[in-house]
């Protein structure tokens, strides 16, 4: 890959060799730092007014950013197609659903500050015991990275130590998030059956809908991507990530050579399942709701294309791609609905034919060819938060 | 055939003076009941015929009551009730719903006499009409009234019907009919306990739950006792029905699977080509259907039955196409990079789903079954099979004897296999290897089509059709091991088979869930399958 050229080994070197990379970091810090001034600062009539709804959207994207790096981490840098992914999001935005939940407390429908509405609904008399616990922010952030990691360990554990790789890895990743969304759909799982978890009041005390709380929750989002993104550079530029490229160029290869590809493997995806959990814990109090509709097999394969649109392999591809998309994802479902799939379906098959690199793909070559005419075009500002 | 029939119908009106033959022009039973109440004998009479006329199933209980004199009516609205004396006080029974409704005085209600001439017919209509009717269908529907209702007054009419019975079936439903009323109304425990024997050599949920209640509720502790051995005799006759029963909805459910999933074997089994628009491909097989049965409908209409015929042939070629097409357009470019096909042909199967939502409607289609696929044979009491689960699971057996000596005993079987075997030997002996791949994936593409053809029989035809299947059937393929047809059969039916044994005490949902996770875990165990490729083919 033209951009794993890590030749310095301490400090922050591994950062500042991606141009990429620091285009990114460079505009979160600006999103960080003037979402909140065009927000709340500027006066709405002003014409740099930024719209609430806007800062909500542009969160919500972010999450999904932050979805997309974990899905690059592993398919981008160790050859690992997971078609779950959608499905440790899933399982961190019910951590988080399952916080606020209980923060709702005798606010519900029912009054009752034991248990959630649906249960009450649904008669039960006490809280069920992977209930417990989740009233505490702390343990529920902890569950929220815990239970996809356990989940991806498990089932990477068994899987990659069998060798079940390539497409048989996907089919059954496929299959795991399939079966996940069914349980979940059923009202004795004790997560709000096809309703899934709605109707939250607020997040740590504070208003979930006030206009405060969405900027913060835009930054929170924003740093985790920034965040999200040093640790999986970090990873791809140190000896680890070398291995891993080893292990997707040619994994009988990487194992001849005397290492044990499986715990390498495991250990990304691992990780990898933890950071999809902590955009879903991110994603849950922006939209407002989680329910099973999330462990759609379809999500976790779109989430695929948002990578491979930015450019797999790259890391900040991802970003790009899965803001791009998602923008395009909110204007042509509004502005015409029977288009969309019909775009997206397109889009798949024409980006793995003719753009196997994906736009960070078409703009390298394009700097290659210009290199002594323009230096540094910057084209990926396109893409980032505006 | 009309005319014969209304002449026989006459005849037998004739000759037990009821009009059971105006059953077209009945009114319901709600509509008929009120006409009970009049003093003339005369609209008495005729509103037993309209009753028995309705069919309706409650029409016993009312002639029965009417012939003890305990059927009234409510002087203020006119309500037709049924009346038990208690003491001083009247309890009257609605007999629509045949709840209480409520504690009157005399003078409230007024009885619905009966004479002589009144209480023959009754008793002729009790049972008769359709206990002697001309077509055995109606005949064992009778049988089966009298078995709910058990009421004694039908018995003499019974022996009657017994006797003249020619059909097997119905004469041994009328016989079971026969011994529950004795069982419940004969005086002597000797008829009684030969009442039970009789009965449970015939298992079934009626028998079951007739004899429970014997059991539970006689006095007689003689046929107490041997309700409750017969019952135990007739529980365990049930479960082993039982267990057949769910065999057959395994292997029925096996058969769909194995339809879903062979045109997938040949794709990702023997070429390596993930296609996700396999679902896709039956979808579009199913509406192949949808449309040839439309135009026959147009053109056809007297054809109607068998315009499965054309679209057999039709979906192969549509849906083979279709998947010539993918091949020549998208897959040939992505070849060696199988998890960029996998996406691809992801994109695609959502344009084909959008296309098709796009043409025909997001709803679904209606698809009937022709004659010949509808209703179901009855074995025992406990196991029905519906003919279009049967004709599916001969079919899908069918197609897969097909594609095995397609690929076994054809040139261009041959031809396909040394293909995907070796490519460039293959091609250094002359084979057009393009050309085979893009049949090769034509006829995948066209199975599955045929596939979509059968699924129009038992699922909704709708744009989401494949989507249901598409997961499953690489799960079918997946576990029998890929590259391997043996493999998909053994897969689909046990999928299948293990999936229905499962149901009954873990519900669809879970059992399904179980199942997956099973998958998941074998694959760990056994990453290549049931029945794995062995030899070079294996590390691709």
């Amino acid at each position: 890959m033209a951009h794993d050229n890590s030749g310095q080994k301490s400090g922050f070197a591994f950062l500042l060799t991606d141009t990429g990379g620091k285009i990114l970091l460079g505009l979160i810090a600006a999103g960080v730092f003037l979402v909140p001034i065009l927000n709340l600062m500027v006066p709405v009539d002003s014409a740099f007014h930024l719209p609430t709804y806007l800062v909500a959207l542009f969160g919500k994207y972010l999450t999904y950013a932050l979805l997309a790096l974990s899905v690059d981490l592993i398919w981008g840098y160790c050859g690992i197609l997971s078609l779950g992914h959608g499905a440790f999001f899933a399982l961190g935005g019910y951590g988080m659903g399952m916080y606020m939940m209980r923060q709702i407390g005798d606010r519900g429908v029912y009054g009752n500050a034991e248990l959630p509405d649906f249960m009450v609904f649904l008669n039960w008399t006490e809280l069920p015991w992977y209930w417990f616990g989740f009233s505490n922010f702390s343990f529920a952030m902890f569950m929220v990275v815990l239970v996809p990691g356990i989940l991806a360990f498990l089932f990477g554990w068994l899987a990659f130590r069998s060798r079940v790789t390539g497409v048989y890895l996907s089919i059954i990743t496929q299959a795991m998030t399939y079966a996940l969304m069914l349980a979940f759909f059923r009202n004795d799982m004790g997560f709000g059956g096809n309703n899934g978890l709605t109707d939250f009041k607020d997040l740590l005390g504070f208003n979930l809908q006030s206009q405060g709380m969405r900027v913060s929750l835009f930054i929170l989002s924003a740093l985790a991507v920034a965040g999200g993104y040093v640790i999986c550079r970090y990873i791809v530029s140190s000896r680890l990530g070398r291995v891993l490229v080893a292990i997707r160029d040619s994994e009988s290869r990487t194992r001849f050579l005397g290492y044990r590809v499986e715990y390498y493997q495991l250990f990304v995806f691992t990780l990898s399942a933890m950071l999809a959990g902590v955009a879903g814990a991110l994603y849950v109090p922006q939209v407002g709701i989680i329910n099973p509709s999330e462990f759609t097999p379809a999500n976790s394969i779109e989430l695929v294309i948002w990578v491979a649109i930015g450019g797999r392999g790259t890391l900040y591809g991802a970003v790009l791609g899965a803001i791009l998309v998602n923008y395009a994802k909110t204007y042509l479902t509004s502005a015409f609905p029977e288009a969309w799939l019909y775009a997206l379906g397109a889009l798949f098959i024409l980006v793995t034919i003719f753009l196997p690199k994906g736009i960070v793909g078409i703009i390298s070559a394009w700097k290659v060819r210009k290199i002594e005419s323009s230096p540094d075009p910057e084209p990926e500002a396109v893409g980032g938060i505006k | 055939m009309a005319a014969t029939k209304k002449i026989i119908c006459f005849a037998i009106l004739m000759l037990h003076s009821i009009t059971w033959s105006a059953t077209s022009l009945a009114s319901t039973f709600e509509e008929t009941l009120p006409q009970f109440a009049t003093n003339s004998s005369k609209a008495k009479s005729k509103a037993i015929e309209a009753l028995v006329a309705t069919g309706d199933e409650r029409t016993a209980i009312i002639l029965e009551v009417f012939l003890k004199g305990r059927l009234y009516w409510r002087k203020s609205d006119k309500k037709v009730v049924i009346v038990r004396k208690s003491g001083s006080v009247y309890v009257l029974t609605d007999p629509l719903t045949s709840k209480e409704i409520g504690q009157v005085k005399k003078r409230i209600i007024r009885k619905i006499r009966v004479n002589n001439r009144l209480r023959k017919k009754i008793r002729g209509a009790l049972g008769g009409l359709t206990l002697l009717s001309e077509t055995p269908d109606v005949r064992s529907k009778a049988a089966d009234a009298v078995f709910k209702s058990r009421a004694a007054a039908s018995l003499p009419l019974l022996e009657k019907a017994i006797a003249r019975e020619t059909d097997h079936a119905v004469k041994s439903k009328m016989e079971l009919a026969r011994a529950a009323i004795q069982l419940t109304t004969a005086k002597s425990t000797n008829d009684r306990l030969a009442a039970i024997k009789y009965l449970s050599t015939q298992a079934t949920p009626k028998m079951r739950s007739l004899l429970a209640s014997t059991s539970e509720t006689s006095k007689d502790e003689a046929v107490k006792s041997a309700a409750a051995v017969a019952l135990k005799k007739i529980e365990k006759s049930l479960s082993f029905w039982n267990g057949i029963q769910n065999i057959f909805q395994g292997v029925s459910l096996g058969s769909v699977l194995l339809l879903a999933a062979v045109g997938l074997a040949i794709t990702f089994g023997v070429m390596g080509v993930i296609n996700m628009a396999h679902g896709e491909l039956v979808m579009i097989g199913a509406y192949t259907t949808f449309v040839v049965q439309e135009f026959f409908r147009a053109y056809f209409p007297e054809a109607l039955d068998y315009s499965l015929a054309v679209a057999i042939p039709a979906a192969f070629l549509v849906a083979g196409s279709f998947g010539i097409a993918i091949e020549r357009g998208i897959i040939r470019f992505l070849y060696g990079r199988p998890l960029e096909t996998l996406l691809a042909t992801w994109g695609l199967s959502l344009i084909l789903q959008q296309m098709v939502r796009s043409i025909f409607g997001p709803t679904n289609r209606d698809v009937s079954n022709p004659a010949w696929m509808s209703g179901s044979i009855e074995v025992t009491g406990g196991l029905v099979l519906t003919y279009n689960r049967i004709w599916i699971i001969v079919f899908s057996l069918l197609i897969l004897g097909l594609l095995v000596l397609l690929l076994k005993k054809t040139a261009f079987g041959l031809q396909m296999r040394a293909v995907t075997q070796n490519r460039s030997m293959a091609s250094s002996m002359g084979i057009r290897t393009g050309y085979v791949d893009a049949l090769t994936f034509g006829l995948g593409s066209g199975i599955a089509g045929i596939a979509g053809v059968a699924l129009s029989q038992i699922d909704n035809v709708s744009p989401n059709l494949g989507q249901n299947y598409i997961i499953d059937s690489f799960m079918v393929v997946v576990f029998g091991g890929v590259g391997n047809l043996w493999g998909t059969l053994v897969g689909a039916f046990s999928l299948g088979i293990a999936n229905k044994f499962m149901e009954p005490f873990a519900g669809a949902v879970l059992a399904k869930i179980f199942v997956l996770i099973a998958i998941i875990l074998f694959i760990q165990k056994r990453p290549r399958g049931l029945f794995a490729l062995k030899g070079r083919a294996v590390e691709n």
